[in-house]
């Protein structure tokens, strides 16, 4: 509750107050919104930076990639099986002498847009039934946290793998709403937690007395305020669930043959890692430079949107030492 | 229409004080506000006072039904507003507003005051196209004495006193008959608490307002009320108009309230007598029987002050007091006497406070 009062307070004037250059003349004309300084902070990070531009990289990887490139991954060039790297199959070929680049690009894409989908619904899902939880409290709030517990309890990983036969041919939405189903409840515990410090705030309360509905008030005053747990928890979530997508397609339990995702082709090239490196590591190369670089704009969007998270305090701690000694 | 626009009868609220490890076992209750009556006249300022912990804020929710009264009503305009419902409530809502203490935390961090001033409008279906509704709070903005660029700003750009007046410009904004303000000015610098009070003062006269002011400082409630009464632990024990409060205090707590204000004349500083109330005061889940004052009344009387719970009657025309006494007290036949601070204990462990541990200040552990 103090962290967001003092960050909008603080919002005008501790950029001046850290003697930071960046901060220190900002154009007169424009306000310092919160925005603006959230964005101000972001870039100060550097490995934030980075974390960022290498997934806007692999994004546009995964999706341009394979119209650049004159293989497709279901198309099989039978002049070159289990090639090494050379310059007409860039990544080398597997044993049926499919392109790799290919087929790690399909394979990308599918765990990206898992990765994003399952996130953004997790989160939301957390989001409301948190809030409507924490706001409401009573027998709803009994409901929710005892599915919440419930959720919490069951062994997600081993749920969808029984479950896997059920969608066995299905689309991959299913998969996707599989692994929203199991990956909210933490976060939901948290935005309930959130929401009865925030429902005691006198602004809650003056919405309640304009007349404002419940559901606006979640909707215009309880949310937005923890907009930075949200963002941050949504960003950890899409290198949680790309993980759990892969280990579920590594056991053949995800994403179904002849589609691909990166957990498949692990799953296949895993036990060839040792003889025919490249199987192997292009697809789980491209799967720890994402989950990293993800967790890079996490930590960087937390140190952003909540300076008073220890990582800043510290660093913050160690620039006033340096320039005392 | 009746003169009258808000009736408080017999108002109650007591909190359940739970505990238990399997089940909730109510233990006791603090009786926060226990029974008590007041009216408001259209376009009076009615000031409540007390010190912290007398349960005037516990009353002024109540009222508003932030918290739920245990017993007791309030008639506001001839409808009874403590058994509305939904969506009758919601609307009967738009007549009352609220001004906060905290400016601060009374205004969403993310919201502009433009969409803080529009929120109410949107909800009460009087956002009547862009036109109408950007002239409505130029309106509001001039009337609370910021400029119109105040709009697109947010609450953090302002400073204390004008967040305050963006918080009365929200509760402004619906045209509400009564604006109940819980500490307005409490947590201001005191040269911006007089423009704010002055501020209050002009709006009334121009939009006709009723004020129900909550405060702990006697000086702002005597600037700005009509009529003020006296809260003392869940109980009002005066009532009377401002002035006459003031000139002629009849309730013994009174009394010693008053002779709290500082006078700023030196000579009759040193020598006016100060009444000094002994002891602390007591738990609100424990009150003492009788007289809630009686523990640490300096006029005590033998006889009825611990028995029998005064109620409040009107002494003079428009002066009420809650004391057996007030008659004896205010002719001289009663002197005051010392009175021995009585210690609260927890015997029966239902006291919500917790008991400090540890010398109180640094210096009473550097000099014991």
């Amino acid at each position: 509750m103090t962290v967001i009062l003092n960050e909008g307070d603080s919002a005008g004037t501790s950029g001046a107050a850290s003697g930071s250059p960046v901060d220190a003349a900002p154009e007169p004309d424009k306000a310092m919104t919160r925005g603006r300084l959230v964005l101000i902070r972001f870039v100060r990070n550097r490995l934030a930076l980075v974390g960022l531009s290498v997934i806007v990289v692999l994004y546009l990887m995964a999706f341009v990639g394979p119209l650049l490139s004159p293989w497709s991954y279901d198309q099989q060039d039978y002049t070159a099986f289990l090639q090494p790297p050379y310059a007409d199959h860039v990544f080398g070929t597997d044993k049926i002498g499919t392109d790799m680049f290919a087929l790690v690009m399909r394979g990308l894409q599918k765990s990206l847009i898992i990765g994003l989908l399952v996130a953004l619904i997790s989160t939301l899902v957390a989001a409301v039934v948190g809030a409507t939880a924490g706001y409401f409290l009573g027998a709803a709030d009994r409901a929710l946290m005892w599915i919440v517990d419930l959720l919490l309890v069951l062994p997600s990983f081993l749920i969808i793998a029984i479950l896997s036969p059920l969608f066995r041919g299905e689309s991959w939405w299913l998969l996707v709403f599989m692994l929203a189903a199991f990956q909210w409840m933490i976060t939901a515990r948290i935005v309930r937690g959130m929401t009865l410090t925030l429902k005691e705030r006198e602004f809650v309360k003056a919405a309640k007395f304009m007349g404002q509905p419940a559901r606006t008030i979640i909707a215009k005053h309880i949310v937005p305020n923890m907009a930075s747990l949200l963002i941050i928890d949504a960003t950890i979530n899409v290198g949680s669930a790309v993980l759990a997508e892969t280990g579920l397609s590594y056991f053949g339990f995800g994403v179904q043959q002849p589609d691909v995702s990166l957990g498949t082709l692990i799953g296949t090239a895993a036990e060839s890692a040792t003889t025919f490196p490249w199987l192997f590591l292009f697809p789980a190369g491209f799967l720890v430079v994402f989950v990293l670089a993800v967790n890079w704009v996490g930590d960087g969007l937390r140190d952003a949107l909540d300076p008073t998270s220890t990582r800043v305090r510290k660093r913050e701690k160690k620039d006033t030492e340096e320039k005392a000694a | 229409m009746s003169e009258t626009l808000v009736s408080v009868q017999d108002m109650k609220v007591h909190f359940p004080i739970k505990r238990g490890v399997f089940f909730d076992k109510t233990v006791g209750y603090v009786y926060a506000v226990d029974g008590v009556d007041l009216e408001i006249k259209r376009g009076e300022t009615y000031g409540l006072v007390g010190e912290s912990g007398c349960g005037k804020s516990t009353l002024g929710r109540a009222m508003l039904r932030l918290n739920e009264p245990t017993a007791g009503k309030m008639v506001f305009d001839g409808h009874d507003f403590s058994t509305l419902k939904g969506e009758e409530l919601r609307k009967m809502r738009r007549r009352i507003q609220m001004v906060f203490q905290d400016p601060l935390s009374s205004l969403d961090p993310r919201q502009s005051v433009e969409s803080i001033l529009v929120e109410g409008l949107r909800a009460h279906d009087l956002d009547e196209g862009k036109e109408s509704t950007s002239k409505r709070l130029r309106e509001l903005l001039s009337a609370v004495g910021l400029p119109t660029t105040a709009l697109r700003k947010y609450p953090h750009e302002f400073s204390g006193g004008q967040r305050q007046r963006i918080g009365i410009a929200r509760a402004l904004a619906l045209n509400p008959d009564l604006i109940v303000a819980d500490e307005p000015v409490s947590a201001l610098d005191v040269s911006v608490q007089a423009q704010v009070v002055n501020l209050l003062e002009e709006l009334q006269e121009q939009f006709g307002l009723t004020y129900l002011v909550i405060a702990h400082d006697l000086a702002v409630v005597k600037h700005i009320s009509d009529r003020v009464g006296v809260m003392y632990l869940g109980g009002l024990v005066e009532e009377a108009t401002s002035e006459d409060l003031y000139a002629e205090p009849l309730h013994p707590y009174t009394r010693a309230l008053l002779s709290a204000i500082p006078v700023p004349d030196p000579v009759v500083e040193d020598r006016r007598e100060r009444i000094l109330l002994a002891g602390d005061l007591p738990s609100p889940a424990n009150p003492p029987n009788g007289c809630r004052f009686h523990t640490r009344c300096p006029w005590r009387q033998q006889t009825r002050c611990d028995t029998e719970r005064p109620a409040l009657r009107e002494l003079k025309p428009g002066h009420k007091v809650a004391c057996h006494w007030a008659e004896q007290i205010q002719s001289g036949e009663i002197q005051p006497h010392e009175v021995k601070p009585i210690l609260i204990e927890e015997d029966d462990g239902i006291s919500p406070d917790v008991p400090l541990v540890g010398p109180a200040s640094v210096t009473e552990a550097l000099n014991p």
